[in-house]
């Protein structure tokens, strides 16, 4: 039962491997960016897990609550999520930017193109 | 009371700089801005070197917060080292990259590049000084997203696609740094990096602890581009602007080893990495193949740019290989090697920045008898080509020479002999281009180029001052290794 | 023809009209509440500017590009991280840290009071202004 117990973590690991397939496995260059997402999106399940404490409830002074989740990973993640988000920003802009100097952002093209330009 | 502040300043004053240049947007005021910010970072990080001899480790908390709760600055030799040679060289590179900026860049853009500049510079010494484990991650966000934004300022539009499968290894790279900080948080309770060596050693047995170090270890050579995982780093370096590259090959590989050696030495400790964990056994054939196949790779390179970017890969494996031995003598080594390897590989850069400046590009082939044209680059790239290949009286002689005394001290005297057999493959590539440059007269059929003459003093001073002072460490090799074996014997012996 | 485009969107525009000051208020009490209760500046940025994205997307990239043009929201998001980092050179002057806040005011707790309130509002500036700026970036593309 200990295994199924443990079902956070097994949610972070087939997030984890889900993403990291896509971003190495698609040429499209979206998708790779969703891969990225995907994978560090497991990244902050895992630090939320490890935050929780088993009936613990969110860490603000009050009356009669004795138990408190540890609030350190949640704020760890906030910065790791604001990260991210311009991660994936200076990504769509590069995207973007390519996309207007190749015409295509699927990489197989991209690198044929770049090839044919190598040897002239 | 500004003697107590220096570890802040250290990192406030180029972070300043960042925003004031978009608020002033011109282009020679964003300039000036972040010169001067520049130059007030390296003689901090000269007060804080000094400072850390004198007076022994600083720390200094943030907001006050006392160290295993807030965040803390920890200094001592290693980290001055690092917080020195990184402003220097970006201080160095900057005056560099004004004339070839202007060349380069477009007009309007000028502004935000001086600010992706100081914010790169803000990160990496902000990687260096810190002594929080998951405040390294955030720094080197800080300095990655930089570098791909200042990556992507390059002419060619390959540097678009250079820059973007920088970004996805890099990201990876990092989001395995945070899954590896996460797991050690989660095995110790601990972030600050004191507290976490602290604790290791109770913690060992847990499985976590294993992922952790695994985690670590692999997105750290990712970021350092040791051997199998280099494969962003010679695109990147290629089609980035020229100056860029240079600051970069000078500064980022390295700090990403100075994360590696922190990790190995001070927080999981030697004991660890290189007795439970086996890691000499991982990182020293990738270390040796490393240095020995992106030598012979480099020979073959037809772009001047990308040949020095796989000798760049090689002498990480150096260093790294220096790293391996785990002895007193092999990390002086190392630590030497990345202030020397540093020095010499931006000095390349920035002549083979003059030669793009002046020709236009950097095909080897085509580099025949600029001697006779550019002599004062010629000669600044032939003097940093001996220091690459460690020809004695140049800094890359003192490396090589302590590394190879070193790894006999530790009886393996294999890496001496593959030491010196990649260097042959050095002198093979870099006397290739030398002999092009220097020997091979004019084809008579190309119409000589018009207007060919001796690159900017803007450019030639900032290179020759490099030169110099990689020369005097030839010279006098004995203030280098002194400052490194301290910093040596600082790692080695783990926190206090 | 240009009539009926705008009237097209008719309920839209007027729905978005009543909404937006409702969602500048949230953000306000989302960013001013953030030093003692849930909030701060990236939530109450963000809400900020999804106001103006909205705007955006009902009215028009060009009319909203008038109400914030590209250049204030270069200024703010400068003046954002000046805010921030102007708190932790006062603290530095009045003989503390970087950011400590104990040395804002006469009593340590005023003076955290104080500190988390200019950081958090340096945070949300930058952040509403980045925020706007990637849509404006992104939207403008064809």
């Amino acid at each position: 039962m200990q295994v199924l117990g443990l079902y956070n973590y097994w949610v972070v690991i087939i997030l984890m491997m889900a993403g990291l397939y896509i971003l190495i496995a698609r040429y499209n260059l979206i998708k790779k960016m969703i891969g990225l997402g995907v994978f560090q999106t497991s990244i902050f399940y895992l630090y939320i897990t490890m935050g929780k404490v088993q009936g613990g409830t969110a860490p603000i002074l009050a009356d009669g609550i004795e138990q408190y989740s540890n609030p350190l990973p949640h704020v760890l993640i906030l910065t790791a999520i604001v990260v991210g988000v311009a991660t994936t920003a200076v990504a769509l802009a590069l995207i973007v930017r390519i996309y207007e100097e190749f015409d295509t952002i699927e990489e197989d093209e991209i690198k044929a193109i770049e090839s044919a330009e190598q040897d002239s | 009371m500004i003697a107590d502040q220096l570890p802040a300043l250290q990192i406030v004053i180029p972070m300043l700089a960042a925003p004031l240049c978009v608020l002033v947007k011109r282009s020679n005021a964003c300039w000036a801005i972040a010169l001067v910010a520049n130059v007030l970072v390296v003689i901090n990080a000269f007060a804080l070197l000094h400072q850390v001899r004198t007076d022994g480790v600083i720390r200094y908390a943030l907001g006050g917060w006392a160290a295993p709760t807030g965040i803390e600055y920890y200094v001592d030799t290693m980290n001055a080292i690092m917080l020195l040679l990184v402003s220097f060289i970006s201080c160095v590179t900057l005056v560099f990259a004004y004339t070839s900026v202007k060349k380069t860049v477009v007009t309007g853009k000028h502004y935000l590049f001086y600010a992706a500049w100081m914010l790169c510079l803000t990160g990496l010494l902000g990687i260096s000084i810190t002594g929080d484990a998951f405040n390294v991650f955030v720094f080197l966000e800080i300095s990655s997203l930089a570098t791909y934004m200042l990556l992507a300022f390059g002419s060619d539009r390959r540097a678009l696609t250079a820059s973007f499968r920088y970004l996805i290894m890099g990201s990876v790279g990092a989001s395995f740094i945070l899954i590896g900080i996460g797991f050690l948080y989660a095995a110790t309770g601990a972030l600050n990096m004191v507290d976490l060596a602290q604790r290791i050693p109770d913690a060992e047995s847990q499985r976590a602890v294993l992922v952790a170090f695994s985690f670590l270890t692999i997105g750290l050579m990712i970021k350092a581009a040791v051997f199998p995982l280099h494969g962003w780093l010679a695109n990147a370096y290629q089609h980035a602007p020229i100056a860029v590259t240079a600051f970069l090959a000078g500064t980022a590989t390295k700090v990403s080893l100075y994360v590696l050696l922190r990790f190995f030495f001070s927080i999981f400790g030697p004991n660890y990495s290189f007795g439970a964990m086996l890691l000499n056994v991982v990182l020293l054939p990738a270390a040796i193949v490393g240095f020995l196949l992106l030598s012979l790779v480099a020979i073959f390179q037809t772009d001047l740019r990308r040949m020095l970017a796989y000798s760049s890969v090689a002498q990480i494996g150096y260093i790294v290989a220096a790293f391996c031995l785990a002895t007193q003598s092999g990390l002086t080594a190392g630590i030497v090697h990345i202030i020397n390897h540093g020095i010499i590989k931006t000095a390349l850069f920035m002549s083979v920045g003059c030669i793009i400046y002046r020709v236009g590009h950097a095909h080897i082939g085509s580099l025949d008898n600029l001697m006779k044209k550019m002599p004062l680059t010629v000669t600044a790239f032939i003097i940093s080509g001996l220091g690459l290949i460690g020809v004695p009286l140049t800094v890359g002689f003192i490396s090589k020479f302590s590394l190879i005394g070193a790894s006999l001290e530790r009886g393996w005297w294999m890496v001496g002999a593959l030491v010196l057999v990649s260097s042959l493959f050095a002198i093979v590539y870099v006397g290739r281009v030398v002999e092009i440059m220097v020997f091979r007269s004019s084809r008579t059929d190309t119409p000589e180029p018009t207007g060919m003459r001796e690159a900017p003093m803007s450019m030639l001073v900032p290179m020759y001052v490099l030169i110099g002072i990689s020369l005097w460490f030839g010279i006098s090799g004995s203030t280098t290794l002194s400052v490194a074996s301290e910093a040596a014997a600082a790692l080695l012996g783990g926190y206090q | 023809m240009k009539l009926y485009r705008r009237q097209r969107h008719r309920v839209l525009q007027i729905v978005t009209k009543l909404i937006i000051p409702f969602v500048l208020l949230f953000a306000l009490y989302v960013q001013f509440h953030g030093d003692y209760g849930p909030g701060g500046g990236f939530q109450a940025g963000v809400i900020f500017a999804s106001a103006f994205v909205l705007h955006g997307l009902i009215f028009g990239l060009q009319r909203t590009r008038q109400v914030i043009t590209p250049s204030m929201l270069r200024v703010l998001m400068a003046l954002g991280v000046l805010i921030y980092l102007g708190t932790g050179i006062v603290s530095m002057l009045l003989g503390g840290n970087l950011l400590d806040y104990d040395f804002l005011a006469h009593d340590p707790k005023h003076g955290q009071h104080w500190g988390i309130f200019a950081v958090e509002l340096g945070v949300g500036v930058t952040v509403t202004a980045v925020m706007i700026s990637l849509f404006y970036s992104f939207a403008s593309k064809r």
